[in-house]
């Protein structure tokens, strides 16, 4: 799977660097080129969630709601019901954070395939703070039934998993971030709603990650190969439905789980991997994320290492889940 | 002047003298024993079920009964015909009106009414839409229907598809922001395939509306959100079926039928008292009603003889 990612993965400052809204923006107009029935809504944030590309493009499928979220979803539940296939555009926190109860209602239990794309989330949003920082939107999302929910770890693979959730026919939540960072996976590396990928081959611990600090979570592993440890890494861009098979063939192996991601602990991509794994193969888990508390402003890095979900943690974490092992 | 203020006994006065235009008498008169007979088919469902919203159904029985049996394009043996008229019913806790007018029409057995909140049953105690074929959309969590409408009312357009759309609220849900978001979406749009309808029946379950939170002047909010506002006797079938017609030559705007109607219509002791909102016949003991026991065989006995009456 290695061959699939960039060559030159580690040199940080060679990397191309893009926001994952980017692929959003990218995956709508391709999506729009092939099917007709996709429309786009957006909340009066049509630049900062690059859905003003395909506004520019497909202006009579573009449809700006101004700020109120609660309606943006229910119109576009309606416009499902009816047959289209339409993306809602906002932030987190705002979409699916606000209109939380629409999206149950008229877009869950009503079973139709709207799909929803949250921008600025985590705190790598940085300078604007808390409210616009959201940390909670996995926890919302991957409780609703029929609700699949993605994020991926960099623009190439925004785009692949934006243009596929246009052709899923289930409600989907695609999560994104605003600042820019590595674009490590290829066109040709796969990916498919529903599937992990193993990115990393190792023995001694797993690390299970998801959005782009899957990156951080690679540059741990090649340094602790350099140490001696083995880790295998699993690019879980699937949260819901997850990839439960994948999972525990990895930890069947190394017996020992550190989960990546840029959200609360509570409710998250690593609480979801705790329950497959309790369920089923009981093993020592670390999580990396937020610890039960809101963000703050900051640039991005500083922010990042400042609540702890960069490689130096995420390289202790896994030595203390192999402590751990019995 | 607020409508219920112009109530007396109960019934709306000043209206009975309206025009009937597009619909004859004759026809006027099936329907309302039509009306009729589905507000039995109510007070019986909610009996059976033990819980249930009455008031809000009974109010609603004519105008269901006029899309039902009159205005709708629609084939109850095609719950999925791409060019149907879509009603769509954003207040879902009186959908006891909605599933008896559909069993009326032929959607499904009229004994199936019987099933209303019980365990397995395709009539959720609020519709859904993946239950039961029809109800279009699913709906209780109030403010949401409008928005639905307007995307179902804005696809339709895109396509230069011709069939209606009709949002149906109540009064209460006026409250929520939701509702008014999509009211300005709506008109923004000239989205005038689509016609709201709002059961102005003056109650929600905790009260007064105008107690609860006041919504008057509740046709100026509309008018000045830029939708044309009809304002009709919600229990007079021929004016409500003029106002669906004459809002479909109104081409500029949206339009909003608002209903005047008397919660509890067609049972003297439940007319107009928000308590009988939220709570089926034999459930509560209130001043002006039979004891528990009674009120069921009561309400069925006045209806009964409001039917003799139309025949």
């Amino acid at each position: 799977m290695e061959k699939y990612l960039i060559k030159n993965l580690l040199e940080k400052d060679k990397i191309e660097m893009l926001p994952t809204r980017d692929g959003y923006g990218k995956g709508l107009l391709q999506a729009g080129e092939k099917d007709n029935r996709v429309v786009v809504l957006c909340a009066d944030l049509s630049e900062s969630t690059r859905s003003h590309w395909f506004a520019e493009k497909f202006p009579n499928r573009f449809i700006q709601i101004g700020v109120a979220e609660q309606n943006m979803a229910t119109v576009a539940a309606g416009m499902a019901n009816y047959g289209k296939i339409p993306f809602i555009s906002s932030y987190a926190t705002f979409s699916p954070g606000r209109n939380n109860e629409q999206i149950r209602t008229t877009i869950s239990i009503n079973n139709v395939p709207v799909k929803i794309a949250g921008a600025h989330a985590g705190v790598s949003v940085g300078p604007d703070g808390a409210t616009h920082q959201a940390l909670e939107d996995i926890a919302l999302m991957r409780v609703q039934p029929n609700m699949v929910v993605i994020y991926p770890c960099d623009a190439i693979e925004a785009q692949k998993a934006t243009f596929a959730s246009a052709f899923n026919g289930s409600p989907t939540y695609i999560r994104l971030a605003r600042e820019k960072t590595p674009v490590f996976t290829t066109k040709e590396t796969p990916f498919k709603i529903g599937k992990a990928e193993v990115v990393h081959k190792g023995k001694d611990a797993t690390i299970i990650a998801c959005g782009p600090l899957l990156y951080e979570a690679i540059v741990a592993a090649e340094k602790l190969k350099k140490e001696g440890i083995s880790v295998e890494v699993i690019n879980n861009h699937t949260i819901k439905p997850m990839d439960a098979k994948t999972i525990l063939t990895s930890v069947k192996k190394t017996k020992a789980v550190v989960t990546v991601e840029e959200h609360q602990i509570m409710g998250g991509m690593g609480s979801a991997v705790a329950e497959v794994l309790g369920q089923n193969f009981p093993a020592p888990v670390e999580m990396i994320g937020v610890h039960d508390r809101f963000g703050e402003s900051g640039n991005p890095e500083e922010l990042l290492n400042h609540f702890q979900l960069t490689h130096p943690f995420i390289i202790k974490a896994v030595k203390k889940v192999i402590k751990r092992k019995k | 002047m607020p409508y219920w203020q112009y109530v007396k006994g109960g019934l709306p006065i000043g209206r009975q003298n309206s025009s009937t235009g597009v619909i004859d008498n004759k026809e006027i008169k099936k329907l309302e024993l039509m009306a009729n007979n589905i507000r039995q088919d109510i007070i019986e469902m909610l009996l059976e079920a033990g819980s249930g919203h009455t008031a809000g159904p009974l109010g609603m029985a004519d105008i269901f009964t006029a899309f039902y049996f009159h205005i709708l394009n629609h084939n109850p043996k095609k719950p999925f015909w791409e060019d149907r008229d879509r009603l769509i019913l954003s207040n879902g806790h009186i959908c006891p009106v909605r599933y008896a007018a559909m069993a009326r029409s032929g959607y499904f057995p009229v004994e199936e009414l019987k099933t209303l909140r019980k365990f397995g049953t395709r009539l959720q105690g609020h519709p859904e839409r993946e239950k039961l074929p029809g109800v279009e959309t699913t709906s209780g969590p109030l403010g949401s229907g409008l928005g639905q409408a307007a995307g179902i009312a804005y696809a339709a357009k895109m396509d230069n598809r011709k069939f209606r759309v009709y949002a149906l609220m109540s009064d209460g849900e006026q409250d929520a922001g939701n509702t008014w978001e999509s009211a300005m979406f709506i008109a923004k749009n000239k989205l005038h395939n689509l016609t709201g309808v709002i059961d102005r029946n003056n109650i929600q379950i905790d009260g007064n509306t105008e107690d609860i939170m006041p919504l008057e002047p509740l046709r100026q909010k509309y008018e000045s959100f830029n939708w044309n506002v009809i304002e009709v006797d919600g229990n007079n079938i021929g004016e409500f079926v003029n106002a669906v017609e004459e809002a479909k030559s109104v081409k500029d705007r949206p339009t909003l039928i608002l209903a005047n109607n008397v919660p509890g219509k067609g049972v003297s002791f439940m007319e107009n008292r928000y308590e009988w909102h939220g709570n089926p016949p034999d459930s509560l003991n209130i001043s002006g009603a039979p004891p528990k026991g009674e009120q069921g065989k009561k309400a069925l006995e006045e209806l009964k003889s409001i039917a003799d009456k139309l025949k």
